[in-house]
């Protein structure tokens, strides 16, 4: 008997502990009261009003949206075209970029952040849109890579030289014949890219200036200062978001299998 | 015909060089001088190493260590009966469970570090409910209590999945045999499950332990303004101060310190040859 629930309301206990932090940042968004903590004081949705008020938040929000699509635009490309060129690279040489590839996936985020803070210093570049855009393509395209690159060994390799062989020039034989081939990596790593610049926050904050945020920014920035329920609305806001999409994926996934 | 379309990750070899390569060599070359006067002068100089040594300063690396790992061994004990639990559910319920685990951590750090003020504040949740059963109030925000239960609760995911996944590899006609040959349940876990489910325990550990000793934003969120790990140090230096020099000092000593215990971890597992296939995709370590 025992040996049945025991494992079960462990599970359900991990769970909790998961999911209540959660469920409190949201429910504390529809609170009446600013001040008091952990005291449910009446529904409200006078912090949403505030948020939506917010300048400052509105900016961070367009900056997060439009640097995350660019980022991911680019890297996408660069990163596709890159691993179809590191993929035909002899085995020593791939094997250096590949290591150098990894670099900034297991490094500590402010040990990258640091680094890059130091070298758009050193060349002079003034702190701001530029200087955050190229830090989150910098730690966007090695994921594309990795996501592209077992694409790449999976296909057949004379496809490309058989398209070539034929008359098609590279551009021509990458457009048509290997780009259909690997189009499911390249959008995982660019929904992977996109996700992980929207939620970017330590590398960002190293590498902006002149007014120029993101909304981990900001949160960190009032966060700091104790709790606030405008925070608690924009969480709400990015919970939905979230669990939005993975519902949706999960649709698409499903309706995939079925059909299949 | 191969020639022309290797030319294609040439680009990508001189950019990785210049945002991924330069910056590391940067970060050593920062940590080697000082700047002075006015133009600027640039020294060699060991003094931001000798800067470090300070009794304050390595009592915040040994303290970030020590909270590190803390944290990683309570994501480890957390962790490892869960990966065990979920294993054992039909193959459906499986794939579920996994997506409730991967699913907060889709959603911003910040915002779920944040929501532990709420509930562990003075006049927070934990404390109301502490009050009722005639309990309380204590004081657990802004300690070291705040700060680990922060990094167990982001982190506790990196430990559950790797494990998962090599509790899933382990054949269980070994555990069948072992049971058979008359080991009871402490035996079969110790001498059959622990050895072979290592290079899972050794890839969540080291997924957990690094970014634990380096997170600045958990300490600052829940251990406040005066609460000061590692990463808390680099940043003043590079946001406050403005000392980058003695800043990149302390992250080649950071970094060197996280090597450090990787690889004598991966010494106390003996030899660790199972460890490098297990961590391979997730760490290259």
């Amino acid at each position: 008997m025992v040996k049945k629930w025991l494992p079960n309301a462990y599970l359900c206990l991990i769970f909790f502990f998961l999911y209540a932090p959660i469920v409190v940042l949201v429910l504390f968004s529809f609170n009446a009261s600013s001040r008091a903590t952990g005291t449910w004081t009446g529904f409200s949705l006078e912090w949403y009003v505030e948020l939506f008020e917010d300048r400052q938040i509105r900016g961070a929000l367009g900056y997060t949206l439009i640097i995350a699509i660019l980022s991911t635009a680019i890297s996408m490309v660069v990163g596709t075209l890159s691993a179809i060129g590191v993929y035909k690279l002899r085995k020593k040489a791939r094997g250096y970029v590949l290591n150098v590839n990894y670099l900034p996936i297991i490094s500590p985020e402010i040990v990258t952040a640091i680094g890059l803070m130091i070298l758009f210093q050193s060349i002079r570049l003034n702190f701001g849109f530029t200087t955050m855009l190229l830090a989150h393509i910098m730690f966007s395209i090695p994921y594309v890579i990795l996501q592209v690159l077992p694409r790449l060994y999976a296909m057949d390799p004379n496809m490309a030289e058989a398209a070539m062989d034929l008359g098609a020039t590279p551009w021509q034989a990458i457009r048509m014949v290997v780009v259909p081939e690997i189009r499911p990596g390249i959008f995982s790593g660019a929904l992977m890219a996109f996700t992980m610049s929207l939620d970017d926050f330590v590398i960002s904050l190293f590498n902006t200036g002149n007014g120029v945020t993101n909304l981990s920014i900001e949160v960190y920035s009032m966060a700091r200062r104790g709790i606030r329920p405008t925070v608690n609305a924009l969480a709400t806001l990015m919970v939905a978001i979230v669990f939005i999409t993975v519902l949706i994926a999960n649709q698409i996934q499903l309706r995939k299998k079925v059909r299949g | 015909m191969n020639e022309n379309i290797k030319r294609f990750s040439y680009p990508y070899i001189v950019w990785i060089s210049i945002v991924i390569v330069i910056p590391v060599l940067l970060i050593f070359l920062y940590s080697f001088i000082q700047s002075t006067g006015e133009p600027v002068v640039f020294r060699f100089t060991l003094q931001n190493y000798r800067d470090f040594l300070d009794p304050i300063f390595l009592n915040v690396l040994w303290h970030s260590f020590i909270i590190a790992a803390i944290s990683t061994a309570i994501c480890l004990l957390l962790g490892y009966p869960v990966a065990w639990v979920v294993s054992r559910l039909k193959p459906h319920r499986q794939s579920s469970a996994l997506m409730l685990f991967i699913l907060p951590m889709w959603i911003n750090m910040l915002l779920r570090t944040y929501a532990w003020i709420t509930i562990l504040s003075r006049q927070g949740i934990l404390n109301k409910i502490l009050a009722r059963l005639g309990m309380g109030p204590f004081h657990m925000m802004y300690t070291d209590f705040s700060v680990s239960l922060g990094m167990v609760y982001n982190f506790l995911p990196f430990m559950i999945l790797p494990i998962y996944t090599s509790i899933l590899k382990v054949d269980g006609h070994l555990i069948d045999a072992a049971r058979d040959l008359g080991a009871s349940g402490s035996h079969v876990f110790r001498k059959v499950m622990l050895p072979l489910t290592m290079p899972g325990i050794i890839t969540g550990v080291t997924m957990v332990f690094l970014p634990a000793m380096s997170t600045f934003v958990i300490p600052q969120l829940l251990g406040g303004g005066q609460y000061i790990m590692i990463g808390n140090l680099i940043e003043r230096q590079f946001l406050l101060t403005g000392d980058w020099h003695f800043g990149s000092a302390i992250s080649v000593v950071l970094m060197a310190f996280i090597l450090l215990s990787v690889w004598a971890m991966k010494r106390f597992d003996g030899g660790g040859s199972q460890a490098g296939t297990a961590g391979k995709g997730a760490l290259p370590w």
